[in-house]
């Protein structure tokens, strides 16, 4: 039941945002719509706690924002590399332990790796990942695991 | 004014950004390097770039929709590099090293 509270007020406020337009009949037909949407998902039986993760709302915020300047720095590294004569970086290719048990936890920090230049994930097997990073020291940071432990963290 | 400002800056580093990753996907060595010069491009540098306009834009309908177009470009160009990446490694390819000469060691159980 909650989820499916959680979908119509996203969808609702989704609506809400690209129309612009709020006048009887639009706001009727956007009604409609969302009805519709919600009843085709609800027959699809596709309303679970894995398509609406609302339980990672109250965390995910934190999890963002320290995303995010771990995006900015791996840019400015990156940008170092590529405009900077002479930096030997040493590309590595490597297995990681994947300790998230929850499929969309497993998307978030793979997803995590690949949103920071310089590391990639490869491969996605169920007890590991295969990333390749443009330097060791990319690597190091992954082996260290404070991205692992954050995404862990979400799903508690 | 202030804000002309701000939102010029924000488009110059943007472009600036742009043009690394162009530069990086030239420069990098093999297939795997190259993707990481395109993560500047997807992930920075479109996040500076819709920022500037957003500040540009003077009505909320259109800063929303930059937000979303932002949302989306940040969900999606991960999973489509994942997809490149798991191609290239079925199909084959193995990373090299920073001048494309030596392959890479693999970690065990890989070949």
């Amino acid at each position: 039941m909650r989820y499916t509270f959680g979908l119509v007020l996203a969808l609702s406020v989704f609506w809400l945002i690209n129309s612009g337009h709020y006048d009887a009949l639009l706001l009727s037909l956007g009604v409609i719509s969302v009805g519709a949407v919600t009843l085709i998902a609800l027959r699809m039986d596709v309303v679970d706690q894995e398509s609406i993760p609302l339980h990672l709302l109250r965390r995910i915020p934190f999890y963002l924002l320290w995303l995010g300047v771990q995006i900015c720095r791996s840019n400015l590294d990156l940008v170092r590399r590529v405009w900077l004569p002479g930096q030997r970086s040493t590309p590595r290719i490597a297995r990681l332990p994947l300790p998230q048990y929850s499929d969309i936890c497993r998307v978030v920090y793979a997803n995590s790796i690949n949103l920071t230049p310089g590391t990639l994930t490869v491969e996605l097997a169920p007890d590991h990942l295969l990333v390749h990073t443009l330097s060791a020291e990319g690597l190091a940071a992954l082996e260290e695991g404070e991205m692992s432990r954050r995404v862990s963290e979400l799903e508690q | 004014m202030m804000l002309d400002w701000v939102s010029g800056v924000l488009l110059l580093v943007g472009s600036f950004l742009l043009l690394t990753g162009a530069l990086g996907f030239l420069r990098f060595a093999d297939f795997y390097a190259r993707i990481h010069a395109c993560g500047v491009t997807e992930t920075l540098a479109t996040s500076c770039i819709l920022l500037g306009l957003l500040i540009q834009s003077d009505s909320a309908v259109p800063q929303f929709k930059l937000l979303l177009i932002l949302l989306f470009v940040l969900l999606s160009s991960p999973t489509s590099s994942h997809a490149l990446a798991k191609a290239a490694w079925n199909a084959g390819v193995r990373p090299r090293d920073n001048r494309g000469k030596q392959p890479l060691p693999l970690p065990p159980g890989e070949h």
